[in-house]
């Protein structure tokens, strides 16, 4: 039923598997979907070559990902893709929430002026994942492998072991580093016998792609308990190419594969859109969602991320931008290690940081998803209070949890951070991610967040430092003085980092924030990037000396 | 601030006939759903997350 014309990309036999050579790779990543396929390109941008192997030859299947937020962008702008997602996808910014027949509340995303990237688009994941592979596909540094199959990973002490099937046959590679980006169902993380826990949510939901011209504006549109599917609550979304979103609840009871079929699924919309409407199917799916989590982001040489490591509802929007934001956090860290510039610890502050995220996540999720789908009927009385006053009263708006929008987990307790200077006013303290702001750069227009680079940035607002650089245990840190390097010409800049003459942040090479200062303090700003690279700082050698 | 758990209410019959009289004529569900309503709007006016607590708490067990 589908239009969209999936592309089939070429099987290669590698010259390994074909001459019977064992290589040993310095990083294999399992999954080319937008986990894997994202890591790849961050990889690459570190200058480290990588191997992906994706059991199948082409992109995501169906109805899956159709939100993706600001955040995400950015990293992705930083791997030079954002701005065909954004071209390709729909922009946003209103949300209906209709509770019965009547418009319970809005919202509208109001994304703050002066930053480069939408609060959200819309875009079908195929398309997401196109884009990622045309990007791979043109970076020397990426070797993506289709129709390779991890069958079976051993570790030793120094490498992880693959046994990889292709329409050749097996043949065996060895990986210093494998990230395990083969989705919900990982056979990888099934292979090194890791925990997957969490909650099924009791309820089925039907997912159609439905193309058509219609009247809706283009607004995220939730229902509660409409008159057209009475009961549960439907979402209506807005995608490229005319095709539009549509999600059911329906019932822990529904036949999913009776639900599937087009006989139930059209009555079902023709009710929703009206007898005038035309429209035509182009995907249809069932799902029943649950939020879960790896116990371990590390099991020695294998690094989870994306699905594999954690699984979320999709309410609010969160599994894809959260797995971006794993790679975000580990690629840098890799490549570090890698090159013998960190100690291999560092790699476990992946876990602490990103498990962390996980479970603000999956704490969102589940929550958004106890809203939609009550468990008891004294919940569901209180949903439809809250729903019945949100019409009436402002108060209510706030607790109307259809999905929130997702944002960053901010790092607060990192050990990589260096405990704050209260002197720096608070917003953008150590462990968030950097704020964008409109720039002048060589007399050009241009954003902050493209001025950061990909390794560790000192931003000064002391104008009388000369250096552009310092090296830092051999670690290349690069000075940014604001009114030498930068114009901060609408004083957004100064404004959002809470800067007065002097203030000095320090960024990690993901756009962390991992120390600032009331001045230029150059053994502070070492001891910082020590710290976050894992290694004791000088006060503690100090002090253990 | 803490919870008040002494009498604080001036009228305290008045209140009481007012409580049970709003939900004279409704059926257990209206009710019910009025029931939720009122915890939400009182619930807003005291605002303050720890005294909300410890009302759950203590509604939940009222012996604390
Ligand atoms: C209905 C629905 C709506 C959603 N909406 C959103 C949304 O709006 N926004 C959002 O951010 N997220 C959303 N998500 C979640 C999003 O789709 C996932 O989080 C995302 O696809 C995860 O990407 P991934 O790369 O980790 O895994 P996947 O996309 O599952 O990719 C895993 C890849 O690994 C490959 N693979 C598997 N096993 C092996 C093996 N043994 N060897 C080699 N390769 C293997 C697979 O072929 C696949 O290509 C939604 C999901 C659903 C179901």
């Amino acid at each position: 039923m589908s239009n969209y014309v999936y592309p089939r990309f070429p099987y290669v036999c590698s010259a390994e598997q074909r001459s019977g050579t064992l290589r040993r790779h310095p990083v294999v990543v399992i999954g080319a979907g937008p986990i894997g396929l994202t890591a790849a390109l961050d990889l690459a941008a570190h200058g480290q070559p990588v191997v992906v192997l994706d059991d199948n030859d082409t992109v995501s299947i169906g109805s899956r990902a159709v939100c993706y937020a600001k955040r995400p962008l950015e990293i992705w702008d930083r791997l030079g893709c954002a701005a065909p997602m954004v071209e390709k996808g729909v922009s946003w910014n209103i949300g209906k929430v209709f509770f019965r027949d009547q418009l319970s509340y809005q919202f509208d995303l109001l994304p703050e002026p002066d930053h480069r990237w939408p609060a959200m688009i819309n875009l079908q994941q195929y398309y997401l994942e196109e884009i990622l592979v045309d990007a791979c596909s043109r970076n020397p540094l990426v070797d993506l492998r289709w129709k390779h199959r991890l069958v079976s990973l051993k570790q030793t002490d120094d490498c992880a072991v693959l046994a990889v099937e292709t329409p050749d046959g097996i043949f065996t590679m060895e990986a210093q580093w494998v990230i395990a980006c083969d989705g919900a169902n990982s056979d990888t993380r099934r292979m090194v016998g890791a925990e997957f826990k969490g909650q099924f949510f009791q309820d089925r939901f039907l997912i159609a792609d439905v193309r058509m011209k219609a009247e809706f504006p283009t607004e995220r549109w939730f229902w509660f308990d409409p008159p057209f599917h009475p009961g549960q609550s439907v979402l209506l979304h807005r995608q490229s190419d005319n095709i539009w979103r549509i999600d059911f609840q329906l019932g822990w009871d529904a036949n999913p594969d009776e639900e599937k079929t087009p006989e139930r699924v059209i009555p079902r919309i023709r009710a929703m859109l009206g007898e005038t409407t035309e429209f035509e199917l182009e995907w249809v799916s069932i799902y029943q969602f649950a939020c879960r989590r790896i116990d371990n982001f590390r099991h020695g040489r294998v690094l989870f991320a994306g699905d594999a490591a954690h699984q979320v509802s999709p309410f609010g929007a969160r599994g894809a931008n959260t797995g971006v934001q794993d790679i975000d956090n580990l690629a840098w860290k890799l490549a570090l290690v890698l090159r013998g510039e960190a100690p291999e610890s560092l790699i476990d502050s992946y876990h602490e940081e990103r498990a962390y995220a996980a479970d603000d996540n999956i704490l969102n999720s589940t929550r958004a998803t106890d809203f939609i789908t009550p468990k008891t009927r004294v919940s569901r009385l209180f949903r439809d209070a809250v729903l019945d006053l949100a019409q009436h009263h402002a108060f209510a708006r706030p607790l109307v949890n259809s999905g929130r929008l997702s944002t960053p987990t901010p790092y607060v307790a990192s050990s990589l951070n260096t405990p704050d200077n209260a002197s720096v006013p608070a917003a953008m303290t150590p462990g968030t991610n950097a704020a964008d702001a409109p720039v002048t750069v060589a007399g050009k227009p241009g954003w902050f967040l493209n001025c950061l680079g990909s390794g560790f940035t000192v931003v000064t607002f002391d104008k009388s430092v000369t250096a552009d650089q310092l090296s830092i245990d051999g670690i290349a840190t690069r000075v940014v003085v604001v009114g030498r390097d930068i114009d901060d010409g609408k004083g957004l800049l100064g404004q959002r980092y809470g800067a007065s003459p002097g203030t000095t942040y320090v960024f990690r090479p993901d756009h962390y924030v991992i120390a600032r200062f009331p001045q230029f303090d150059e053994a502070g700003i070492a001891d910082a990037v020590r710290r976050a690279c894992g290694k004791p700082g000088t006060i503690q050698q100090e002090l253990a000396a | 601030m803490s919870l008040t758990l002494t009498p604080n209410i001036g009228d305290p019959d008045d209140f009481y006939a007012e409580l049970i009289g709003g939900q004279r004529d409704l059926s257990d569900e209206e009710a019910l759903r009025m029931n939720a309503r009122l915890v939400l709007l009182l619930a807003n006016h005291i605002g303050d997350r720890a005294i909300l607590s410890e009302a759950i708490r203590l509604a939940r067990s009222p012996g604390g």
